[in-house]
C-alpha cells in the first residue's frame, strides 16, 4: 500500500490558520445520543480522517460540521467565525460536500457541475472556465454533454467530485465517496483526489469506514466508535508502519 | 349503425362544421377546468412541497387530510359548496351560486388535494440525501424549494394531469353549483348528462368524445413535456 501522506505535519500547518473548529459537539436523536464530541478542529492544508465502522455517527458528525444539521448542544466557529442561524449560508458556502452517492440533478454532466457555482453567484464565464478546468482535471470533460443519469458509477462520482472542487472550498467534507466503486476505479480516484488535496491545500475532512483508504491522503486520523472519537492521532501512530503491505487490523479493534 | 358509430359521426361533424353551441361549451370545459387546475396547482404544490420537506406538530393528521381530500365524493363537495354558497348559507353575499365561479370553487376542492398530494408523493420519492446536496452546494431558502422541485418534475407534471384529470371528469359538483345553465355553466359533462336525460343518445356519446379527444390533448400536451424533458441531450 503506497502511503502518501504518512508524515508529520510540518511547522507551517501545524501554525496554519484553524478553518473549522468545534466545541462540545452533541447531537441526540430522541432519547439517544449520537455523538459526543468534546472538541474537533480542522486547518488549512490539514486532511483529517474520520473512521470508524457503520453506525458510529461519522456521516452524523459530518452533516453536523459542515452546517447541514444541527447540533443539540456546542459550537462550531469557521475561521473564527460562530456559526449561527443569520451566518449558515453565508459560512456553508464556504465549504463542500461530497457524498457517497453522486446525487447527481437530472442534468448534463457540464450542468451539473455548473449548478454550484450558479446557486453561488459565480459569474457565468468565470464558472464554464472553471468547470471546464475540473472536467478536465477528473477526466471527465469529453462527457460534459452527456446526461449525468447515463453515466457509470465511476464517471458519476468523479462529476460529484468535479462539482465540489470547482466551488473552490475552503473546508471539504468528504463522506465515504469511494466505497460504492469498484477497486480499480476506487484506486485510481484515491490516487488523484490524493494529488488534488496535495496542491489545493484545502482543509478536509474524510469520513471513511474502510480505513485502508485513510493512508492515501490523510495526514490525522479520528477513531470513532459509538459516537466518541476513542483515538486521535497521525496515520503512523494509528495505523503503524503502513509501507509494509500487510493486513491493517481496525483500528476499533485494537483498543 | 350503433349508438356509439353514430355518436363519432355526429362528433366528426359538430366538429368539422364548428358547431358554436358545441365550440361554446368546449371552450367554457376548458376555461373552467383550465382555471380550477390552475388554481389547484397555486395552493396543491406548496402544500404539498411544504408536507414534504417540514417538520411540524400535526403534520400527520395534514398529511391524512390531504390523503383523504383526493378520495372526497365530488357530488358530496357539490353539496357543500352549495350549502356555502345558497341564498342563506355564510357565503351568499359572495352571489356566486350556478356561476362559473362556484364550479371553480368546486372543482378545487376536487384538485387541490390531489395536486398536494402528487406532490407530497413526488419530492418524498426523491432521496433524502439529496436534499443535504443542494443545501450544501450553498443554496438559499428559495433556490433549494426550485431545485427540489426541478428534481421532482416528473411527478409534480402527475400531480398536474392528476388534477386536471380530476376536474374535466367531474360532473356532480358541476351540476350541483353550476346548474348547466346554457351560455353560462353549461360544460361537457353536464350536457351528458343532460342528453342522457333526455334520451339522445347518439349526440351524448359525439359530446362524450369530443370530451375525451379534449382531455386526451392536454394530457398529451402535459406527457410530452414530461417526457421530453426528462432526459437531456
Amino acid at each position: 500500500m503506497i502511503n502518501r501522506n504518512d508524515r508529520p505535519i510540518s511547522a507551517q500547518a501545524l501554525s496554519a490558520q484553524t478553518l473549522l473548529e468545534a466545541r462540545d459537539l452533541r447531537l441526540v436523536l430522541g432519547k439517544r445520543e449520537v455523538f459526543n464530541v468534546p472538541q474537533f478542529t480542522l486547518s488549512t492544508g490539514q486532511v483529517v480522517a474520520l473512521v470508524g465502522p457503520n453506525g458510529a455517527g461519522k456521516t452524523s458528525l459530518l452533516l453536523t460540521l459542515a452546517l447541514l444539521q444541527h447540533p443539540s448542544e456546542g459550537s462550531i466557529h469557521f475561521n473564527g467565525i460562530l456559526s449561527r442561524r443569520e451566518n449558515t449560508l453565508q459560512l456553508r458556502r464556504q465549504m463542500a460536500v461530497v457524498f457517497q452517492e453522486p446525487l447527481l440533478m437530472e442534468d448534463t454532466v457540464l450542468g451539473n457541475v455548473l449548478i454550484g457555482l450558479r446557486i453561488r453567484g459565480v459569474p457565468a464565464p468565470v464558472a464554464r472556465e472553471r468547470a471546464q478546468v475540473w472536467l478536465e482535471r477528473l477526466g471527465i470533460a469529453h462527457l460534459k454533454n452527456r446526461s449525468a443519469i447515463k453515466l457509470s458509477g465511476g464517471e458519476a462520482q468523479r462529476v460529484n467530485l468535479a462539482r465540489a472542487f470547482a466551488l473552490k472550498p475552503h473546508v471539504l467534507f468528504l463522506d465515504e465517496p469511494f466505497s460504492a466503486l469498484d477497486y480499480p476505479t476506487r484506486q485510481a480516484l484515491l490516487e488523484e483526489i490524493g494529488e488534488i488535496l496535495s496542491e489545493t491545500k484545502i482543509a478536509t475532512l474524510f469520513v471513511t469506514h474502510d480505513y485502508t483508504e485513510v493512508p492515501y491522503f490523510s495526514h490525522s486520523v479520528l477513531v470513532m466508535v459509538g459516537g466518541r472519537i476513542i483515538k486521535n492521532g497521525s496515520v503512523t501512530e494509528i495505523f503503524g508502519d503502513v509501507t509494509v503491505p500487510r493486513r491493517i487490523p481496525a483500528p476499533w479493534k485494537v483498543v | 349503425m350503433s349508438v356509439i358509430g353514430d355518436g363519432i359521426l355526429q362528433a366528426g361533424r359538430l366538429l368539422i362544421s364548428g358547431d358554436p353551441e358545441v365550440l361554446g361549451i368546449t371552450w367554457r370545459t376548458l376555461q373552467i377546468t383550465g382555471t380550477a387546475t390552475l388554481i389547484s396547482m397555486v395552493i396543491g404544490i406548496p402544500v404539498g412541497v411544504a408536507l414534504a420537506v417540514r417538520r411540524f406538530f400535526g403534520r400527520w393528521l395534514m398529511v391524512s387530510a390531504v390523503n383523504f381530500g383526493m378520495g372526497l365524493p365530488p357530488v358530496v363537495v357539490g353539496l357543500f359548496v352549495w350549502l356555502l354558497l345558497f341564498r342563506y348559507g355564510p357565503l351568499s353575499f359572495l352571489d356566486l351560486l350556478y356561476t362559473p365561479g362556484a364550479m371553480i370553487i368546486a372543482e378545487v376542492i376536487i384538485a387541490f388535494p390531489v395536486v398536494a398530494g402528487f406532490t407530497l408523493a413526488a419530492i418524498q420519492a426523491i432521496n433524502p440525501k439529496m436534499r443535504f446536496q443542494i443545501l450544501a452546494l450553498g443554496a438559499n431558502r428559495w433556490q433549494f424549494l426550485l431545485l427540489l422541485l426541478r428534481e421532482a418534475r416528473l411527478g409534480l407534471l402527475a400531480a398536474i394531469i392528476a388534477g386536471f384529470g380530476a376536474v374535466i371528469s367531474e360532473v356532480g359538483a358541476a351540476m350541483m353549483v353550476g346548474g348547466n345553465i346554457e351560455g353560462l355553466t353549461r360544460v361537457l359533462t353536464t350536457t351528458i348528462d343532460q342528453e342522457v336525460s333526455m334520451g339522445d343518445f347518439v349526440l351524448a356519446t359525439a359530446l362524450s368524445i369530443i370530451l375525451l379527444l379534449l382531455t386526451f390533448i392536454v394530457t398529451a400536451i402535459l406527457t410530452w413535456y414530461q417526457q421530453h424533458r426528462r432526459q437531456p441531450q
